[in-house]
């Protein structure tokens, strides 16, 4: 802890400035020459790179980036064509597109973000569990997921939202559940081969627990392909959240959730505002785009391997 | 191969009976149960509860849950799915109706995305970056990130504002009216096809690709053979196990992507039906669907395994 010296200054011991030594040295040795070596061998995952990290940036400053108040209707602005005031133009209530397509980042990007990660994490243990018990508990368990992946993702996402109702946290499950079966597969089959290893055998000689052999020396080398399903499946949480809203079954009005602002009548104003069923949906396009691109390359680097299974 | 093909439908049974099971158990969840929703104690009713009692007694959801579950699992091996809660009509009757539509999209969509992905993908392969390459990635890339919804939106802006085009108010089915019919379905089909092709055009080019580097495609061009020859009869087909097996999977994409096309195009098939049955609270039209769409995907599935021991003899039938 730095000790808050009396005129307010941060004394540093000498230990704290080791280590962050250490990681500046981390920083210098292995992560620069990564990210560097990425950006020059894959220069399409870098540009899915850039466009996450561009949408990111949106979401997390949308406040500031906003011309207007995404909730704010004006009926005497309806359908006004893009302009030097409304950008993009206004949509049936006279709200700026701009302005919800900005916020619509942050609903798409927080749906996908914990749908994600929840659905990859709870798959990646359950992979692991499995593959390490091996015998009945492994085939119990792979046979259930073989069942959870005769349904599509969307359509199951769709009984679950339909049984638990919409609300925000019943599309995240919605969209999570469907993404254990296709996390668990990969990482056990990836778990599997860890657990062959000498430290493994090593690990359970020197009196370890079962648990502790999971968690410190299995999980730690499932990690490549446990980032490569989560941002494969981020693109596609994202495009399920945007369907269920367009479906009139994820987030409901007035949320600028870029799915709802295709839904319902966005077609049948296409003539008259063309405006409004365009640019959600380059929206959507770009931001999947991005995730799948840097998820492909991401891919690559990590474990060509799997390239024909995720 | 007669053997492997029992094999395998054998092992699809316990699937298909998970497949069930997680149905039922999901319609579980729902809050309350079926006899309260059909008095419509969820829009704030007051209920008689001698008459929800009878009503639990002619559901059978007095029952044990396993009970109820064989029963419905019996029920839907005679083809009776229950009632619809909203029409009132057997749910057979329903899906009757709307089948031969959604079947029709799925079909086309599948064959032609297949005919054009093929030819282009391996052209792309063959040409390796030239214009056709490039175009062919480009509208491949694009095929997986647009949004089928957004497709057919785009389509129906462009129909609408180039062609004065209006959604058709009533289906003709393919017997009645080939050339009707086929005006009113090309464009879901092609919204649905897109990515489908997509998929499939950049699995065949990689393939090809791969395949175009064996030693026996160098010695189909070392022995003088003509380029038609060495692609077709060397490269093409030694190269189609992974495009067949991504086409398969691709099936579960599709019925997600029908449910939102026949949205879009306001078609009255399978796929808006589950969004009504859903809007509705409709549960044993939902049940149904949904578990019609978990039986597809085996049997897609199994086909896909089938054509992939037929194409490659190395797979043995055991």
């Amino acid at each position: 802890m730095a000790n808050v010296m009396h005129d307010g200054q941060i004394a540093i011991t000498p230990r704290q400035l080791q280590d962050m030594e250490l990681q500046k040295s981390w920083a210098r040795m292995y992560a620069w020459p990564a990210i560097r070596k990425f950006i020059v061998t894959k220069p399409l995952g870098t540009i899915g790179g850039v466009i996450i990290l561009a949408m990111a940036l949106t979401a997390l400053f949308a406040d500031a980036l906003a011309p207007y108040d995404p909730y704010e209707i004006t009926q005497s602005l309806q359908f006004k064509a893009p302009s030097v005031q409304n950008w993009l133009g206004t949509d049936e209530f006279g709200r700026d597109m701009l302005t919800r397509l900005i916020y619509g980042a942050r609903i798409a990007l927080f749906i996908g973000l914990v749908a994600a990660f929840v659905g990859s994490t709870a798959g990646a243990f359950l992979g692991v569990l499995s593959a390490y018990m091996g015998g009945k508990v492994d085939l119990i368990m792979q046979r259930v997921m073989d069942v959870m992946l005769a349904f599509p993702l969307l359509i199951l996402a769709l009984a679950i939202v339909s049984v638990l109702g919409r609300s925000v946290p019943n599309v995240v499950l919605a969209i999570a559940i469907p993404i254990i079966p296709r996390t668990t597969r990969i990482v056990r089959s990836s778990a599997l081969s860890v657990k062959e290893n000498m430290f493994v055998e090593a690990a359970r000689a020197v009196g370890s627990q079962h648990l502790r052999v999971m968690a410190r020396h299995i999980l730690p080398n499932v990690m490549a392909p446990y980032l490569i399903m989560l941002t494969a499946q981020l693109g596609n949480a994202i495009l399920v959240e945007a369907s269920l809203s367009f479906l009139g079954l994820g987030t409901a009005e007035p949320t600028p959730s870029w799915g709802l602002m295709l839904s319902g009548s966005a077609a049948s104003y296409a003539e008259k505002a063309p405006w409004v069923a365009i640019f959600p949906g380059l929206a959507i396009t770009l931001a999947v785009f991005g995730f799948n691109l840097f998820g492909d390359s991401l891919r690559d680097a990590l474990d060509p391997k799997l390239r024909h299974r995720t | 191969m007669w053997q492997y093909i029992v094999k395998r439908m054998l092992l699809m049974i316990p699937t298909l009976i998970g497949a069930a099971l997680v149905v039922f158990l999901l319609m579980q969840v729902v809050p309350g149960d079926v006899a309260l929703l059909i008095l419509g104690s969820d829009q704030g009713g007051d209920v008689n509860l001698a008459e929800l009692d009878r009503l639990r007694a002619n559901l059978g959801l007095d029952r044990p849950l396993y009970e109820q579950f064989f029963s419905w699992l019996w029920g839907i091996a005679r083809f009776d799915f229950g009632t619809s809660l909203w029409s009132g009509a057997p749910v057979i009757e329903e899906l009757w109706i709307r089948l031969p539509l959604t079947l029709e999209v799925a079909l086309f969509a599948t064959i032609i995305s297949t005919l054009i992905a093929i030819p282009l993908g391996t052209l792309a392969a063959i040409r390796q970056d030239t214009w056709i390459d490039y175009l062919v990635r480009v509208v491949s890339i694009g095929g997986l990130g647009i949004p089928a919804f957004w497709t057919g939106i785009l389509i129906i802006l462009f129909l609408v504002i180039y062609f004065e085009w209006s959604p058709p108010l009533v289906f003709v089915p393919l017997w009645e009216d080939p050339w009707e019919n086929f005006k009113q379905l090309i464009w879901p089909i092609v919204t649905v096809g897109y990515r489908n092709a997509a998929v499939a055009m950049r699995m065949t080019r990689s393939t090809v690709l791969e395949v175009m580097r064996e030693d026996y495609v160098r010695t189909a061009w070392a022995k003088g053979l003509h380029e038609r020859m060495v692609v077709i009869k060397h490269t093409l087909k030694n190269s189609m196990l992974p495009v067949v097996t991504i086409i398969g999977a691709e099936f579960a994409f599709l019925m997600g992507g029908l449910v939102v096309t026949e949205t879009v195009f306001t078609l009255n098939g399978l796929g808006s039906f589950v969004v009504d049955a859903i809007l509705h609270r409709d549960i044993p039209v939902i049940q149904t669907l949904i578990l019609l769409t978990a039986f597809v995907i085996v049997f897609a599935n199994l086909i896909v395994d089938l054509v992939y021991a037929w194409l490659d003899p190395r797979i043995s039938y055991r």
